[in-house]
């Protein structure tokens, strides 16, 4: 395959970016996208030229680490359109011979661009650390039945726990919300009985740490669950919108 | 901020209260709408039914009392709407600086996109209503005549070159997309909303909009084809 990239560069986070242009020949069309940046960055490599920065680790769709909006997607969209999937599970035969391919990083004010395709998603860890734990006693591991759990509850649990953190739904949102995450997390552990305890005090925690951060409001249009990898639902945000006004009634206060 | 002053201050807060007030506006409009086509009814019943609207709870409650409780009610839920809507719009804004060169809407409808314009053209629409059939200033309505609504409405809609009633008709359209995104919207914001129910709310947002929206509008389509005078 032929391919015309065109590809967001940006020295550092201080310095102006701009699109620039590739032509890259000979792409297997069997070969994942990171792969195709791989044989990119060879040849830029060896022509003495600055290769493209782009996040990237277990490249098996669980890290959350890839990160780009490619033709206006975040994560970049399958030819049939059949399943979301992240940027290293997007495979080279979902695009045409001769296709032009604009790739850029996540747009956020909470996700500055560090460099190229690569952004500082920290302000994740930070709405993790305002609330996305449980505090349990130590000491050996209590029996894993000891705690009987509504199958349904455990689903729910699980659903919102597949959440990656990879931030395609701040990418996808126009207002650069993070509510599909911060639900995602505050969900699966509030509606098991170890995360019970902290409920209310973690979801306005967790939300007072997210408005910190800059990231905008839901108008609930949706991007953010159709871009998601991981299928997390809009009903999360919704669950998350009831516990934070039951935590209002409860008179809790942040202590973030 | 303690417990639930806090809560206005976040952006889920702040959803909050615009998906509250907007009930307010729901139930403000279906009412309004209703008391609209008593004007099927005669001169007479119409009239009497807006004088109705003053001597609402007499005698116990004096001369407008009633009306005015409720249009302060309206009036509050407006203003705290529209400040709720305007803070969270310029957060968005902030929250997201730089634009893609490229990007695709994947689920994002017309309605949800155009809500903040829609609202903005909606809140001067009110002024200029306000202007054409409460206060009944001169220019705006042609011959308004305080204690004969009737005749106010007839006289305002079929002046101008029915340019009134077309304006009317426009607002009206820019209504139906703000409450079918907002009816859906406020279920979601409060939290009542999930995948089990999704379809059925989308069905009511599609209900509110239209039977809204068409009951006002049979109003000024009345005048135009002649069906009242």
């Amino acid at each position: 395959m032929k391919l015309n990239l065109k590809i967001w560069r940006q020295p550092s986070q201080q310095a102006q970016g701009q699109l620039v242009d590739y032509q890259l020949d000979n792409v297997s069309e069997d070969s994942s996208f990171l792969e195709m940046l791989d044989l990119l960055n060879e040849q830029l490599i060896e022509n003495g030229d600055e290769p493209v920065a782009f996040d990237h680790d277990c490249r098996e769709g669980i890290c959350g680490m890839c990160s780009l909006v490619i033709n206006g997607v975040a994560h970049g969209q399958d030819r049939e359109k059949i399943k979301q999937v992240t940027v290293c599970q997007l495979h080279m035969r979902n695009f045409s011979d001769g296709e032009t391919i604009v790739i850029e990083p996540w747009r956020s004010a909470a996700f500055p661009v560090l460099k190229d395709l690569i952004v500082n998603r920290t302000a994740f860890d930070r709405i993790i650390q305002a609330g996305g734990y449980i505090s349990v006693s130590t000491g050996s591991a209590a029996d894993a039945n000891a705690l009987p759990i509504p199958k349904k509850k455990a689903d729910v649990s699980m659903d919102a726990a597949a959440c990656i953190g990879c931030g395609a739904c701040v990418a996808a949102c126009p207002n650069g919300s993070a509510m599909l995450f911060t639900s995602a997390k505050i969900t699966h552990l509030g509606v098991l009985p170890q995360g019970e305890t902290e409920r209310y005090q973690r979801v306005v925690n967790m939300v007072a740490q997210m408005d910190k951060e800059g990231f905008g409001g839901c108008t609930n249009m949706g991007e953010c669950e159709a871009v998601c990898p991981k299928e997390i639902s809009l009903d999360f945000i919704a669950r998350m919108n009831r516990d934070l006004i039951s935590a209002a009634f409860r008179g809790i206060s942040p202590t973030v | 901020m303690v417990g639930v002053m806090h809560f206005p201050q976040t952006t889920i807060g702040k959803k909050v209260i615009m998906a509250i007030s907007g009930v307010v506006w729901i139930g403000f409009l279906a009412a309004h709408m209703f008391g609209n086509l008593k004007v099927y009814t005669g001169a007479e019943h119409f009239n009497e039914y807006a004088e109705g609207l003053r001597t609402l709870g007499a005698p116990i409650l004096g001369y407008a009392q009633a009306l005015w409780v409720l249009r302060i009610i309206v009036i509050v839920s407006i203003v705290a709407h529209m400040w709720a809507a305007l803070t969270l719009n310029q957060r968005n804004r902030q929250a997201r600086p730089a634009r893609y060169t490229e990007h695709k809407k994947l689920s994002a409808n017309y309605a949800t996109l155009t809500m903040i314009y829609g609202g903005v053209a909606i809140f001067f629409f009110i002024i200029y209503h306000l202007m054409h059939f409460t206060w009944g200033v001169a220019g705006v309505h042609p011959s308004f005549i305080a204690t004969d609504p009737y005749h106010n409405v007839i006289a305002g809609f079929s002046s101008y070159g029915y340019v009134p009633a077309i304006i009317y008709l426009i607002a009206l359209v820019f209504l139906a997309f703000h409450l079918f995104h907002g009816t859906w919207s406020l279920f979601q914001t409060l939290g009542l909303n999930n995948k089990t129910y999704d379809g059925a709310l989308h069905g009511l947002a599609w209900a509110v909009a239209l039977v809204i929206t068409l009951g006002f509008a049979t109003v000024p389509l009345g005048v135009m084809f002649g069906l009242l005078s």
